[in-house]
Order: C-alpha cells, then structure tokens, then sequence
C-alpha cells in the first residue's frame, strides 16, 4: 500500500513537471499580454515600461526558470489585472465551484442512479424508453444553450429563481458558502441543474447497462434459486457490482466540472474558477493561467488517487492484487 | 441594516415585482479589475472608479470638460495653468480635500507599482506644482500643453493623509506614500475618494458594493446604495433585467436593441460614442505581406496610390452596414469624432456609396482588374466586428478587388496589427480627450517613436503636410482656433488622402426597467450618480 503510495506521487511530480513546461511554452505562443491590457493610446515608451513592469522583458527561459523557482516555494506569480498572487486568487474561487461541483454531482447521482435501475429493471417498459429518449436529449443538448433555457423559463418567464450570481454566503470554517442561506440557495439550483444533466444522463445509462448484464449473470440466477429476496439481490449485489465503473467515471466528471465548470458559470455569472480562467485568457493573465492549469492538473491527481483507493474498498481483489 | 435589505432582495427575487427605490442594482459586461484608480488605465476601470473618485476636471456625457475638483484652470502664460479648487470638499474617511492630495496623486501616479497601463503619460508634461493658497494651484509644464484640462480629466483624486495614515499602521507596506501597491486599495483601506459613492465590499469580478456619500459637494445622487455586478455573457446580461435580478444593464447587444426598444417593460438609452470603426492601409512598403495581383502574383502596393484608397472608401456601403449588421446601432462616418465634438469638421460627412466612381478610380490608378487582398479584424473587441468586416469585404469584391477575411482574438490581432504584420486592417479608435486633434496626432501623424507621435498609426501613412497641420494644431492654446485647426487637418488627412478609412460610429446601449433613468454617455462609462427611479 505504502509503495503504490509513493509511486503514485513520484508520477504527480512527474506530471506536475512535463505540464508546467507546457503550458508555460503554450502560453507564450499565444501573443503578448501588454498588447491587450495596455491603453491603445499609449506610446512605445509606455509599452517598454509596461513590459518591464510585468517582467516580459527577460527571455523565456529565464522566466520559465524564475517560475520554477518561485513555484517550489509555493508562489505561483502575481496576476497581471488584479495585482494579487494568482494561487491565492485561484483559491478564493475555489469554494464556489467546488460547492457548484459537488451539487451536481449530487443531482446527479440521486436522480440518474434510482432512474437507471429502474430502467434497468424493466427493459423494454415505457419507462425503460421514455428515459432512455430524455436521456439523449440530456447529454446531446449543448449546455450553453440548455443554461439559457432554463434560465428564460425559471427566472424570466416563472420568475422563481433568480437568473444569476451567487447570492447570499454564510462561513463554516471561514469558507465563505452559498448553499447555506436559502438566497444562495437558490441562486445555486439552476446552474447546478445545467451542470448535473450531462452527468445524470451518464450515470442513468450506465447504471441502466449494469444492471441488465448483472440480471442475466450466473450468480443472480443462483441467489434467486436459493430464494434471495429480489430487494436484496438488487441492493446488496448487483448495484455494489455496478459501482465500480460508476466511481471511475464519476470522479473523472468531477474533476472536470471542477476544471471546466466554464460555460455555466459565465452563463449563470458563478463567481467560480472556471469564470476567472475565461476572462484571464482573453486578456492574457499569463500566471493566473498557469497557476490555474497547476492547479487542475493537482487536482485531478488528487481525485484518481482518491478513486483509486475506493477501489480497493469496494473490490477486495484490487487489495489482495496490490499486496501481492 | 444588512440583514434587512437582504431581506428585501430575497422578496423581490421571490415576486418578481420592482424593488424598493434605495437601491439600484447593475449589470455589467465587464466590472472593475482594482480600486486603485491609479493602477490600470483601462474604460472599465477608470468608468467604475468615477463613482468612487472624482477628478480635478470631468466629462460630461457629452465628453465636454466641465469643472470637479477644480472649478476654473486658465493659463497664465505658455507653460503655467492657474488651478482654483473646490472648496468645503471632504474625502469619504472624512478628511478635507487639499492641494497636497493632488500633488500627491499627481506623484503616485509614475511610480504604481506592476501596472500594466499606467496614467503616466496624462502628468508627464507637469513638471512642478505650486501652492499659492489652500485652494489656488500653479501647474508649471515643460512645453505649452495646451490640452491640460483633458489630461487633469483623466485621472483620479487620491488622499494623502489616509495613505499617510495607512503607511503609519502598516509600515512595512512600502518605502514611501507614494509608493503603495494597489493592494491596499483592493482590500478597501484605501479606496477613499470624494466621489457621489464610497465602496463597502468588492472582490475581483465580484459585486461591486457602493453606498452613498452624503458628504458629496455636487448633486445627491438618487439611490442610496448600489450593486454593480460584472456578467459578462450577453444573453445572461439581458435575462437578468429581463427577470428583474437587475435595474440596469450596459451594452446591450444590437441584435436584442430592437426586441427591448418595442417591450413597454424596459427603456433603452442610447448614445453615438466617441469610438470611431476605421480601416487602416499599409502605405509604407512596396511589398505588403497581404496583397496580391488577381493570379497571386507579387504586385507593387496599390494601397500608396490615393486613388486606390479613395475607390475602397467609396465602395463601402456605411448606411447598409449601419442598417443591416449593427441593427441601425451606428451612424455612418467620415471623420474620427462626430460632428459635435471639439475638433470635428463639418465637411466631412460619411462618404456616399458609389461603386461605378469606385470602379473609376481602379481604372485610374492602372487597376481596371482590381487585385487580392486580406482585410484582418479582430472578433472579439468591438460591436459585431467581424460581421462588419465580411460585409466590406463584399462590397470590395463587387468592385474588382477580391477581399478575403482573416479574424483572430484581440489578444493575438492587435499585437500583430502593430508589428505591420498586415496590410489592410479593421480597428477602433475610442478618443479619451473627446476632440479629434489629438485622435489625428496617434493615428495619422507619421510614426515617430523618439517623440510618440503616430504612436497607433499601424498604417504607418506619412505625409509632411499633415505632420505640419497637426503638430501645429496640437500646439495652439487658443480652444476655438485649436479646434478649427485639427478640423482641417482631418479635411486634408481623412477627407482628401485618405489616410485611413471611416466606417461608423458605435452606438453606446444601456437598458432599464420602465421607470429607472439613466444618463447615457458617449465614452460608454456607467456612471450612476445621476440614476434616478421614477
């Protein structure tokens, strides 16, 4: 357990390392910030000035290196618009999305988890194809244009939620938290709704497939022989059965949300981390776009160790395997 | 208190209906990026930070200079400008308003630390300020500057005592006062000014939260309290007034103007800007990278030849672009400022459509074929940017001269565009001082990059008698004849070498619910002072 510990960290330096060149070589492909942030009545003189202020003026690799430096200290660099550490800026999103992120993720599961068994129960119903059709529309339909949707519906038209922001936040442990006060609240269904579709739809579909493979398999026939009730059949077996690819592919949609929670949030005006990336590379905020991309890749590092260990919880064989 | 009109948000977000009168919330394309007005000479910005901070000298909506903090500048001879200010003005914290805060501002503002634009250029051109008494300045410049109340107009008014007091409590905040990091705005220490609002909570792209000042020496503004909230998606933008999350949002996208102008629900203000849509034309090389003969053969730049570039002038249906792609929101132009604004010529109206003339020109100028060329445009920068530019790239082609469109993100375009990169190029010029003058000097005068002149002339278009008109136009103290000088420079420049191209005007669009006023401005800030519920 201690090896495959170390060796999954010694792989996310690793990780951590090739991404920082990357993105670093990757960011400075794309143009120089000064031409977009500086006044476009300016002079060259104040061009230069501008350069020098923000440290372009040194060659990449003396930057690159400069970063590496820093960054082992746990400094990311200075954000170009706001004049604040962008590891620290990225960090007071966080809470946002990562509240944004687990909602879903909670619409998600607590909807397209009973829909699928109950498709999956009854192959071939009504019910088995009504949802099985909503749920193509569901990961089909583009979520920028379902976000509008709802919003002309539940905020313009019905007027019951309101149209965006994040509302009211309370503190628990001085995080800052909308869910906590019923104005934010509020202000999170919507955005969390639009988010939660596409994972609903994918859970649903693989939950309903797991089920109907585990149905026909040789141990349910055997249980049910031994006059297993049907209840604890489906609770206790198959679904621990069907869990495992649920968990992986969960997990992975998590540290996406997380990551690439974009288009909702600027839809829904979410002042989270995916809304802060978008305006940083339309102006070119080169170390909040770095800080952020590090910050993503940790994260998703993070969540396949932590899926990874569930793993063995839920399978005994992946425990005895690694030991061995 | 905060509790209670919390309370009342959450009812009118639950009813829908309209809310109470003190406070007016706000939707913004783009918020503030700091509190430090000091920090990024940017309009999101330096519009956010005129509810906060006043200026000595301010623009009103129609950009013409009218006295703030100071209530008369004349000049006393070539190179010193009497100042008289206001009098019985106090900053937010409480503090009196004194000729050491603008001594003070004028001295922070070259040495901000990081700022990515910063305002050094509007106080470069002062090189002492005298105290006669508490309220009379005596501005001492290096040059004649005659355009010194625009420039006094561009920046904000900072207090000296509270960054005194600031540095005092926190000493290892910077070397001096004039020294401190936009931080200490940002956190709200700082971000006292004499301004009709003072902030009481704001967080980058966050709500940005303002509360009246009382104390304010000018009007009182309506509304108690204000939210000024960034949504920067269009559509969001909209649905938020549409489902009353919002009183009144700020650039309205043309393609809804229509709907929201006909619905009884909302009023919509408009304005013609001071942002001027034009085609800049490399007349320097004689081989430009992006124009070819009609087989792909190298030709000698036609773009040098004036008639060439009067035929692509004339083949521009402005009033078709103005109609069709900006939803009427534009008016066809001719000149760089409309006629209104200091500076403008009344002869230069939009030049009519005229293809067969166009035509002619080609013939002239040893083109009866016409030739290829690609017009470069951003797509993300101004209104309907690259629907204008397939839309002149029709109108060329009808002529003879295939035109290809090339978009690309402002953040890559307008680096590009100053490296010559290009050759015929769609770009926007927004004129900070509101006269035209000073829009000739950066666009037209030959580049000069020792003396910043044609600091934005991507065209790099040269000729000594327009150098000599401007620079002599920029140079006259005298307002009124300054003003008839920089109109003829434009007569010449734009009307008869066609130095660069006019398309047309944006159109400044804000909407509010039924009920809300609002004073529309030309330099598309949102100043809320003189907002007002019905």
């Amino acid at each position: 357990m201690l090896q495959f510990l170390v060796r999954r960290l010694l792989q996310a330096v690793g990780v951590l390392a090739v991404m920082s060149l990357l993105v670093f070589v990757g960011v400075f492909a794309i143009g120089n910030p000064v031409d977009v942030m500086i006044d476009p009545a300016a002079s060259e003189a104040e061009r230069q000035a501008a350069i020098v202020a923000l440290g372009l003026d040194q060659p990449m690799w003396r930057q690159y290196l400069t970063f590496v430096g820093n960054a082992l200290q746990g400094d990311m660099g200075k954000s170009f618009v706001y004049n604040q550490s962008a590891s620290e800026l990225i960090l007071s999103r966080l809470p946002a999305t990562f509240e944004l992120a687990v909602m879903a993720m909670l619409i998600a599961v607590a909807i397209g988890l009973p829909m699928g068994l109950w498709a999956g129960l009854k192959p071939g119903s009504w019910a088995d194809r009504l949802l099985m059709t909503i749920s193509i529309f569901m990961f089909s339909l583009p979520t920028f244009w379902v976000g509008l949707l709802l919003i002309m519906g539940f905020a313009v038209t019905l007027g019951w939620l309101p149209s965006g922001g994040r509302g009211e936040t309370r503190e628990l442990f001085g995080v800052p938290f909308a869910f906590l006060t019923w104005d934010g609240f509020q202000h999170l269904l919507l955005p969390a709704f639009n988010l939660a579709l596409f994972k609903l739809a994918l859970v649903l579909r693989m939950v309903r497939g797991g089920v109907r493979e585990q149905m026909t398999s040789d141990y349910v026939a055997f249980a049910r022989a031994k006059g297993v009730s049907e209840t604890r059949i489906v609770f206790k077996h198959v679904l621990r059965n069907i869990m495992l690819p649920v968990i992986t592919v969960m997990g992975l949609e998590f540290g996406n949300i997380l990551a690439f929670a974009v288009v909702t949030e600027s839809i829904y005006a979410w002042p989270g981390m995916g809304k802060l990336l978008i305006n940083a590379i339309t102006v070119l905020d080169r170390p909040v776009i770095v800080a952020y991309l590090m910050i993503t890749v940790f994260i998703f590092i993070v969540i396949n160790l932590i899926v990874d260990l569930t793993y063995t919880l839920l399978d005994p064989r992946v425990r005895t395997g690694g030991a061995k | 208190m905060k509790k209670l009109s919390t309370a009342a948000l959450l009812a009118v977000a639950l009813s829908a209906s309209p809310l109470a009168a003190d406070t007016l919330r706000v939707g913004l394309a783009a918020g503030p990026s700091s509190l430090d007005p000091h920090f990024h000479n940017i309009a999101t910005n330096n519009a956010m930070m005129r509810n906060v901070f006043d200026r000595l000298v301010h623009m009103d909506a129609n950009m013409r200079l009218v006295p703030a903090l100071a209530e008369s500048w004349t000049p006393i001879d070539e190179t010193t400008w009497e100042i008289k200010l206001r009098a019985g003005v106090t900053f937010h914290d409480g503090t009196d308003f004194e000729a050491s805060d603008v001594i003070y501002s004028v001295e922070r503002i070259p040495s901000v630390p990081n700022s990515p634009s910063a305002f050094t250029k509007f106080v470069k051109s002062i090189e002492a300020i005298e105290v006669v008494d508490d309220l009379t300045l005596r501005i001492k410049t290096s040059g004649p500057v005659p355009l010194l109340a625009s420039d006094l107009a561009q920046f904000s008014i900072v207090s000296k005592q509270s960054a005194e007091a600031y540095l005092a409590a926190n000493p290892s905040a910077a070397a001096s006062i004039t020294e401190i990091d936009s931080a200490a705005f940002n956190s709200g220490a700082l971000a006292i000014g004499t301004g009709p609002f003072s902030v009481t909570k704001w967080a980058p792209e966050e709500t940005l939260h303002l509360a009246r000042n009382d104390a304010y020496w000018g009007d009182k503004p309506h509304f108690e309290a204000a939210e000024l909230r960034p949504i920067q998606n269009d559509a969001a933008r909209l649905a938020a007034l549409q489902s009353g999350d919002v009183d009144l949002i700020d650039a309205l996208p043309t393609s809804d103007a229509g709907k929201i102008r006909e619905d009884a629900k909302f009023t919509v203000f408009e304005k013609p800007s001071n942002l001027a849509i034009y085609l800049h034309m490399d007349t320097e090389r004689d081989d430009t990278p992006f124009v070819t003969a009609n087989d792909g053969s190298k030709i000698q730049n036609p773009l040098k030849d004036v008639r060439v570039r009067e035929a692509l002038s004339l083949a521009i249906n402005r009033e078709g672009i103005a109609r069709a792609i900006m939803d009427g929101a534009a008016k066809p132009a001719g000149q760089l400022l409309d006629v209104g604004f200091a500076g403008a010529s009344e002869n230069l109206p939009a030049p009519a459509y005229d293809a067969n003339r166009a035509k002619e020109l080609l013939t002239e100028a040893g083109f009866p074929e016409g030739f290829k060329i690609t017009l470069q445009t951003s797509n993300d920068r101004y209104v309907n940017d690259e629907k204008v530019a397939l839309a002149i790239a029709q109108n060329l082609t009808r002529i003879g001269i295939t035109t290809a469109v090339q978009a690309e993100t402002k953040a890559t375009y307008f680096g590009n565009a100053s490296k010559q990169a290009y050759s015929f190029m769609l770009l926007g010029w927004g004129s900070s001082t509101g006269e035209q003058g000073s829009s000739l000097e950066a666009l037209l005068h030959s580049y000069d990059e020792e003396n910043a002149s044609g600091s934005a002339n991507r065209g790099r278009f040269s000729d000594a008698k327009f150098d000599g008109m401007i620079t002599e136009a920029m140079q006259t103290l005298d307002e009124a004849e300054r003003n008839a000088k920089a109109a003829a420079a434009a007569e010449y420049g734009i009307g008869e070498q066609h130095g660069l191209i006019p398309i047309h005007f944006q159109n400044n669009l804000w909407a509010a619910r039924k009920g809300i006023t609002f004073e529309p401005r030309a330099d598309a800030y949102t100043i809320i002072d003189t907002a007002a519920a019905e």
